[in-house]
């Protein structure tokens, strides 16, 4: 039975809730308001908030300057792509580690989330000579095998914990009306898990959209996505900190526009079976 | 436009033309560069350099630090993926020694390549021959506020010693104003802090490795330099140091919120530029600081271009190389954005040049180039190439490591004493590890 919560009590909540949310959202909408101001206002100190002469100068030189358009396609591609391939190999992986189990399950999940604790750049050199030999450096595709293979573990996992909360008696029904391993998967288990799916599908894709380590080292100028565009607009010497900001804002609104829509979804998903 | 220019640069369209008829009319270069002012103003002007010759560039424009590690690899594991690459005098002579770069050895005679300055050439070179041609260059000197040195009854000499930087760095300082009499770098990081620490070393008397390469950080200048670093910032400098870079600086002093700044000449031409600083108006250059002993505090440093082995279009890359960093180029960027933006500290003729020499900084900048000897860097003799680095492969890695040291030094983490034995053992570790 639900908790009776006063009216206080839940104003409090909200205004913690509201003030935890606007903390964590507060550097991104620095970053959007840094992107209308000059070089100049940028690095104002004390900076100025709202009041200051709004321009769309650095939209404009960012712009003329790169064809962002190029860059997106490839996010778009990159993420996409690892994502969905991830995706379609993870779920009959889960599947038989939640419903199938060995001895050896937890052994071999434990053990594919310990490839994510390897630094990247300990195989940094293997895997560009294994594009160099393949001939896919600044390759789309690729870059959509390496992100998918570093974000299965994580995928699997997910997928994993979903399925495990799907009462096994109901695929046991299942496979007593006839359902073969295919319709099994297709029809009774994915439908059930998709809560869980469509949230495992939009966290991946934020990861491999943000992914700057193998983006940046393994492309050039054909494969090149939008972690590359904003490192472009990042120097050391020279304050161009307004220019960076609104590369930055041109990189993040795809997904946080596509992370507002899905909100929902994201949230069922990521709280699916933490309530029994 | 004067008629010897209209006539060079005809010559010179002329033989690209000629010579660009070898090339198909798709033939495309990929560059790899840092993104700074210089290089961003070259990226537009490209346009030129292709109707001229054919040649189409594709730009691959990086952070300093991304960039350094993406050209390593390709260069290393022979890539390919690059035709030109941005890279500095600390790459250079080390690439070109392993053989990883063309030599340029097949420059015209219109280049004139004789007219790189000489400090820049010898940098950019292994052996005499020379692997990167210098797009632009730069030293390090003071740049201070003419109006609080005024306002403290004190006049900046040409040549200061460390004892008047910090004697008016307490007379400039304003804390009640947030003003702080000197700005300089503190952050970790081989190419911020532990550059600038190194250059000031070297007026100390102190070097990084003695003739058998041992490291020097158990003798007494380096305590010294350290010391006396410290307790001048701690004295005149703005709070968080440790943490400034370039860019922190420059933003304090563009704000008016430092007296004395003592960074890289290229920031000249920003903080006297009034659209971005409020104190354009009130800014003087003297050379770097010394100690009496014969070196002064001042780096050299170029970003060159150069090309890598593994290019299939050695020519096309060799062509643009001519065009970016030849003298014909600074007069484009000159006719249409005045003398002050264009790339310093490559050529002589630039500095004979009246309408450049007439620019505030241009001379003091010329005499810091001059007196950096990338040959002759410390007071006692060092085995190594280099002012505010030693050309070598290891140098980097140890140097980052050190610097992160001496900036928890700063920051009170540790005594001097600390920073310094953990240095000593950082770099002896490495070096016995390297085979030296």
């Amino acid at each position: 039975m639900a908790r009776a919560v006063s009216n206080p009590r839940k104003a409090l909540n909200t205004a913690i809730a509201w003030g935890i949310g606007l903390l964590i959202f507060f550097p991104i909408l620095w970053t959007i308001l840094t992107s209308f101001k000059t070089e100049a206002e940028a690095i104002a100190n004390p900076p100025v908030f709202l009041a200051f002469d709004w321009t769309l100068e650095n939209y404009a030189v960012v712009q003329e300057r790169s064809n962002y358009m190029r860059f997106l396609w490839n996010s778009v591609f990159i993420a996409g792509g690892s994502t969905i391939l991830g995706v379609i190999i993870a779920v009959p992986a889960a599947w038989s580690m939640a419903f199938v189990p060995s001895k050896r399950t937890k052994d071999i999940l434990l053990w594919m989330l310990s490839t994510k604790m390897l630094p990247a750049v300990g195989v940094l050199y293997p895997i560009y000579l294994l594009c160099i030999q393949l001939g896919v450096l600044d390759n789309r595709y690729a870059l959509v095998v390496i992100l998918m293979l570093i974000n299965l573990p994580i995928i699997v996992w997910m997928l994993y914990t979903y399925f495990k909360e799907i009462p096994g008696e109901i695929l046991e029904a299942a496979r007593m009306d006839g359902a073969g391993l295919k319709e099994e998967i297709l029809y009774v288990l994915t439908p059930m898990a998709v809560p869980g799916i469509a949230s495992t599908l939009l966290l991946n894709f934020i990861l491999a959209w943000n992914e700057a380590f193998w983006t940046l080292n393994l492309t050039a100028v054909d494969a090149a996505p939008l972690t590359a565009f904003i490192a472009s607009y990042s120097s050391p010497e020279g304050l161009f900190f307004a220019k960076l900001s609104a590369a930055s804002t041109m990189a993040i609104a795809p997904i946080l526009i596509l992370g507002w829509f899905s909100q929902k979804q994201l949230v069922r998903g990521l709280t699916f079976g933490a309530v029994k | 436009m004067s008629s010897k220019t209209l006539i060079r640069t005809t010559s010179a369209l002329a033989l690209c033309l000629t010579a660009s008829a070898a090339f198909a009319q798709d033939t495309t270069i990929t560059i790899a560069t840092v993104n700074n002012g210089d290089m961003i103003r070259m990226q537009g002007y490209t346009d030129q350099f292709t109707e001229a010759t054919g040649i189409a560039v594709e730009w691959v424009t990086l952070e300093e630090n991304v960039l350094r590690q993406r050209v390593t690899t390709d260069i290393t594991t022979n890539g390919g993926q690059f035709d030109i690459m941005t890279i500095g005098m600390y790459e250079t002579p080390i690439w070109g020694a392993n053989g990883w770069l063309v030599p340029l050895d097949g420059l015209s005679e219109d280049y004139n390549v004789d007219d790189i300055l000489p400090a820049m050439r010898g940098g950019l070179s292994h052996e005499g021959t020379l692997y990167a041609a210098p797009f632009y260059g730069e030293s390090s000197m003071v740049m201070y506020r003419t109006d609080l040195m005024e306002a403290a009854g004190l006049e900046m000499p040409d040549a200061p010693t460390w004892e008047f930087i910090r004697e008016a760095a307490a007379a400039m300082t304003d804390r009640e104003n947030d003003v702080n009499g000197i700005c300089l770098r503190g952050k970790p990081g081989w190419g911020e802090g532990g550059a600038f620490i190194t250059a000031m070393s070297n007026s100390f008397g102190a070097r990084w490795f003695d003739m058998d390469w041992n490291a020097q950080f158990d003798t007494q200048p380096w305590l010294d330099t350290l010391t006396f670093f410290e307790g001048m910032m701690s004295e005149s400098g703005p709070a968080g140091y440790a943490t400034n870079g370039f860019n922190e600086n420059l933003s304090l002093f563009q704000q008016g919120l430092c007296g004395m700044w003592i960074d890289a000449t290229v920031a000249a031409s920003f903080v006297t530029n009034p659209e971005d600083s409020e104190v354009a108006d009130s800014v003087g250059f003297a050379l770097a600081p010394d100690n009496g002993l014969g070196v002064r505090s001042n780096w050299l440093w170029a970003w060159a271009l150069a090309i890598p082995a593994g290019t299939q279009q050695a020519d096309a890359a060799l062509q643009f190389i001519e065009w970016a960093t030849s003298s014909d180029y600074i007069e484009l960027v000159a006719e249409n954005e005045g003398w002050a933006n264009v790339p310093p500290g490559a050529r002589t003729s630039l500095y004979e040049n009246p309408n450049y020499i007439s620019v505030p900084f241009a001379q003091m900048t010329l005499d810091s180039i001059l007196s950096a000897d990338p040959n002759n860097s410390t007071v006692e003799p060092s085995p190594y190439v280099g002012i505010q680095f030693a050309a070598i492969p290891e140098f980097a890695g140890i140097a980052s490591e050190v610097s992160q040291e001496f900036s928890a030094f700063y920051a009170g983490q540790q005594t001097v004493e600390e920073a310094l034995a953990n240095a000593q053992a950082i770099t002896s570790e490495a070096m016995e590890a390297a085979g030296y």
